[in-house]
């Protein structure tokens, strides 16, 4: 591949978009190419940048609760409900998945935090990219995060766990930046959200809350000024192992 | 749930402001409920509400005001660097959230919006062309060239930021 040929096609390198076969061919361009390497480095900051920046917006509460009335208003017993039978069901369907906005407005502040936790796992395993830094080194993955949040934490030791680590990415929940770490055992992923206690948006309850979401089980918990969520489909039993492990590692 | 505050997100990104895009959301959302009946099962339900929204959007005071620029002229044409030779990824690196926020907003509404939906909504291209209801070689020159151009304004930013800290 020429130049010209490589930089026409750095767009969809960046976005995990070209064929296979077409992705090695250009690596090894950039392998031997410092501009090209340079350009498309560029490209993925920018990328990267963006994703971090770019969830700026939350909808206000007073926002939420007039969404929430109009979909109550929606769900009243019509005439044409009776008439139209199919529309009918269209409509629930379309109140069951739009609005769940009614169904999350309905919930407690802390049903709501954990179902936007439980999205955050779901958006970030149906990311082409789920983690921004991926290794399976303790002492690689916690410096990465550093100046990037505006706290620490300790990751936990895994060795004989079954757990690996394959990385993580900064998260954002509420306008707070946090860590999300992807963790593996056996099939299934956990992702572990670490968020500053004191940034607000975080309902207080005292010690561990499990909870389901979504079929996804949570565990959730606050140590020395952090909040700590799990989340997986992996079973209840092995989120809470990967918890003893975090907390273990919090108090050491 | 996910897609309320993410459309809102997006809807606000497009509108540039927070009453407006309450609007569109909302409007969105009744759309969806009554035109339910064209959405087909087994489909991408996510680019058909973005769609709706993106839609509602074109057909609003601002969307109108935003939409006539014409942009995929050349779209086969290789995007040039930028500036070779910078240490951009130094620049970029160095720079704040609320500079690359700025330079978002700074960009035409058809490359903002192109950037937010494969960014930060993470979406493919056949998601993306499906939800613009647009080619997918437009998708990609769209974003090659947003994202240059959102790099120049990211480098001129930190250009300026780095001669004040200078003069101080």
């Amino acid at each position: 591949m020429t130049c010209d040929e490589v930089r026409g096609k750095l767009t969809p390198y960046v976005d995990s978009e070209l064929p296979a076969g077409e992705m090695t061919e250009l690596e090894s361009h950039l392998r031997g190419c410092a501009a090209c390497a340079a350009e498309a480095l560029g490209l993925l900051q920018t990328k990267l940048a963006t994703r971090a920046a770019g969830m700026r917006y939350a909808p206000s509460s007073e926002f939420r609760m007039r969404m929430e009335q109009m979909m109550q208003a929606k769900r009243k017993p019509a005439w044409w409900r009776i008439r139209f039978p199919r529309l009918a069901t269209a409509a629930v369907a379309a109140v069951l998945l739009i609005g769940s906005i009614a169904l999350w407005v309905n919930h407690s502040g802390r049903e709501r935090e954990l179902a936007e936790i439980a999205d955050l796992h779901v958006t970030a395993l149906a990311s082409s990219n789920p983690v921004d830094v991926v290794s399976t080194d303790n002492h690689t993955v916690k410096p990465w995060f550093a100046g990037k949040l505006p706290f620490s934490f300790n990751l936990p030791e895994l060795q004989n766990s079954g757990f690996t680590l394959d990385g993580g990415r900064v998260a954002y929940f509420e306008r707070n930046a946090g860590a999300q770490l992807l963790f593996k055992l056996r099939k299934h992923q956990l992702s572990v959200f670490i968020f500053k206690n004191e940034s607000g948006g975080f309902p207080s309850y005292p010690g561990t809350v499990t909870a389901t979401r979504l079929e996804f089980h949570i565990e959730t918990w606050s140590e020395a000024g952090l909040r700590y969520y799990i989340v997986s489909d992996a079973p209840a039993s092995d989120v809470h192992a990967l918890g003893e492990l975090l907390r273990k590692a919090a108090r050491s | 749930m996910p897609l309320f505050a993410r459309l809102y997100n997006f809807a606000h990104w497009l509108t540039q402001d927070r009453s407006e895009a309450e609007d569109l959301v909302q409007e969105t959302c009744m759309k969806a409920l009554k035109g339910f009946d064209s959405f087909h099962q087994g489909t991408n339900f996510r680019a058909w509400i973005y769609k709706i929204l993106r839609n509602t959007f074109l057909t609003s005071r601002t969307g109108l005001k935003a939409a006539p620029v014409s942009l995929d002229s050349d779209e086969d044409a290789v995007v040039e660097p930028i500036a070779p030779g910078t240490p951009e990824s130094i620049l970029i690196s160095s720079l704040d959230q609320q500079m690359i926020q700025k330079a978002l907003a700074a960009l035409p509404v058809q490359y903002r919006e192109v950037i937010l939906l494969c960014d930060v909504e993470e979406m493919s291209y056949q998601e993306i062309a499906e939800t613009l209801a647009i080619p997918i070689g437009t998708v990609m020159s769209r974003l090659s060239r947003g994202r240059k151009a959102m790099r120049e304004l990211l480098n001129d930013a930190s250009i300026r930021s780095a001669s004040r800290s200078i003069d101080k």
